[in-house]
């Protein structure tokens, strides 16, 4: 449903700062799939999901979301497609506005918006329903400013808006790395229950080895900018930490030198 | 101190003309966040529009809608400037004012229009039997009261939300299928077409046109915006218009009274940009100040 195809994205293009971040990557991911991309710092991880979302423009190659090239399309026109989680929890949501009115916005992602009223009573209650499988006690604060509320609770918020209208593709972007352990756990479980239950396509960055192997059916590691190792299935699920540094020291010809994913 | 009843009720009418003026500002300033110089511009478009029409005969209720309009095609331009050109908004807007001023000449032909001896749109209401001052007043009231509706509506329905959620966080508004730049535009648009009319409606009241009477009104929108927001309630958006409109009103007060003690006016602009630079800092000096929060920054 998603194909990548040969897509090259190169920052400060012609400057002495000139850095290629993705080299010809090519991908493509099967109904259902939810995949782990893992990589070092500057591996291209983070700019591989926003190409896809249409954050940055690409020099070549091209982006499919179900038989549409979007290659060329804005970001707010590809977000009808996408459901997104940023990596720093105040970027996912209006801090300024109520719980409801973030979520509203929400539900009206990829409609036309009119100037009807911007949230209804019926709507109300569908929140009701699902703040409450967070168990976080947001149902009875609907008119709260999101600002008031934890990162992690923001968090939480954020999928809860990136999955209210089931995107055809979710992207999460190390959403849970400026969390603190407790509650990055708590966000990942969430993630996980929300995308088995209801069969989200999705492409989650990640720099935790462990999270990368525990969660989802196909785990992807890029290194400088390129896919180097695409582990599916029952292969994936054998799947060690120490397998999977032995294998990328033989793909890379290097030694995997983050320690974050290492330590952690 | 006999002229004193006359004063005030003089400060609260022309309080209530520059209200809609102070709620345009705050479109920009604090929904969208950005600092938009148009106004300067716009504001005199507005006064010149008004007053060389209705010196030409024009129905002043139309000439006033035309203003309008007017002020709204300021807004388009910088907002065009700022995201199709992607020239930073603050000098979009100092862009987009300069140019005015020169268009403005253009529409008055000359650098001041006078209104006396023409019907305005006030005279309505002064054939009903109303002096002048009340006549201004009552018209204020019902702009202001009904612009307070119109916009708590407008900024409730699905369009109004996503232009906040842009001037909140654009970055989130556009995961969420919004079209910033459309909703900066618009915002900017609703933001001069009010200051354009609040001008219609001051030269109006003033009898004259000038094409220098929009220098330093962003600072008097801006200090009108904060006064309300510092003296009055911001809980709830409808409480927040009102606070605006009594916000502008406050402004005209305490203007009134420096000059009544014997300030020159001369030093207005000063007095006006000493009072903003004041109240801006204000939330600085009241974190400090505030037990409770310091005690919250300890524990950080």
């Amino acid at each position: 449903m998603l194909i990548v195809n040969g897509l090259t994205k190169i920052f400060n293009i012609g400057t002495v700062n000139e850095n290629i971040a993705l080299r010809d990557v090519s991908f493509s991911l099967n109904e259902g799939d939810f995949v782990t991309l893992i990589g070092g710092n500057g591996s291209g991880k983070s700019t591989l999901l926003n190409c896809i979302a249409g954050v940055y423009p690409v020099e070549s190659g091209s982006i499919i979301i179900d038989g549409v090239d979007v290659t060329k399309l804005n970001e707010h026109k590809r977000a009808a497609m996408l459901g997104r989680v940023f990596q720093d929890p105040m970027l996912g949501t209006a801090s300024n506005m109520g719980i409801e009115e973030n979520l509203a916005l929400a539900l009206r992602r990829g409609q036309r918006r009119t100037l009807r009223w911007g949230i209804s009573n019926k709507e109300r209650e569908l929140y009701r329903k699902l703040l409450k499988k967070l168990d976080l006690g947001l149902e009875d604060r609907l008119g709260t400013k999101v600002g008031l509320l934890s990162g992690g609770q923001r968090q939480a918020l954020t999928l809860v808006m990136a999955t209210l209208k089931k995107p055809r593709l979710l992207l999460l972007d190390e959403h849970t790395s400026a969390l603190d352990p407790k509650t990055a756990q708590m966000v990942l479980d969430i993630s996980d229950q929300f995308i088995r239950e209801s069969r989200i396509t999705t492409l989650m960055v990640t720099h935790n080895m462990r999270d990368a192997i525990k969660y989802g059916n196909r785990l992807i590691m890029m290194h400088n900018g390129r896919i180097i190792l695409d582990i599916r299935d029952e292969d994936k699920q054998k799947l060690t930490i120490e397998d999977l540094l032995k294998r990328f020291g033989k793909a890379s010809g290097e030694e995997f030198n983050n320690d974050t994913a290492l330590l952690s | 101190m006999n002229h004193m009843p006359e004063i005030l009720l003089g400060a609260v009418t022309l309080g209530l003309l520059w209200a809609v003026m102070t709620i345009g500002v705050y479109i920009t300033y604090r929904i969208l966040n950005i600092a938009d110089l148009t106004v300067e511009g716009s504001i005199t478009m507005g006064a010149a529009i008004a007053a060389s029409l209705i010196s030409k005969g024009i129905n002043p209720y139309l000439a006033t809608l035309l203003a309008l309009l007017g002020g709204m095609a300021a807004g388009l331009v910088t907002g065009l400037l700022h995201t199709k050109l992607r020239i930073p908004p603050l000098l979009s807007g100092i862009l987009t004012m300069i140019a005015l001023y020169s268009v403005n000449l253009r529409i008055m032909g000359r650098a001041n229009i006078s209104l006396l001896r023409v019907d305005t749109v006030y005279t309505v209401f002064m054939n009903l039997g109303l002096n002048r001052t009340s006549a201004v007043l009552v018209l204020g009231l019902i702009c202001v009261i009904s612009l307070i509706c119109i916009l708590y509506w407008f900024f409730g329905t699905e369009i109004g939300c996503a232009v906040r959620a842009t001037g909140n966080n654009p970055q989130m508004a556009r995961a969420q299928g919004i079209n910033t730049k459309s909703m900066i535009i618009l915002g900017l648009i609703i933001s001069n077409g009010l200051v354009a009319l609040s001008g219609a409606l001051i030269s109006q009241s003033q009898s004259f046109a000038d094409v220098q009477m929009g220098i330093g009104s962003i600072v008097i929108g801006l200090a009108s915006v904060i006064i309300g927001e510092v003296l009055f309630s911001r809980t709830s958006f409808y409480s927040i218009l009102i606070s605006l409109a009594l916000g502008a009103i406050t402004y005209r007060i305490i203007i009134a009274l420096v000059l009544k003690m014997g300030m020159p006016a001369n030093d207005l602009k000063l007095f006006t940009a000493i009072t903003v630079a004041v109240a801006l800092s204000l939330p600085m000096f009241r974190a400090y100040l505030s037990p409770v929060k310091r005690s919250i920054r300890e524990d950080e």
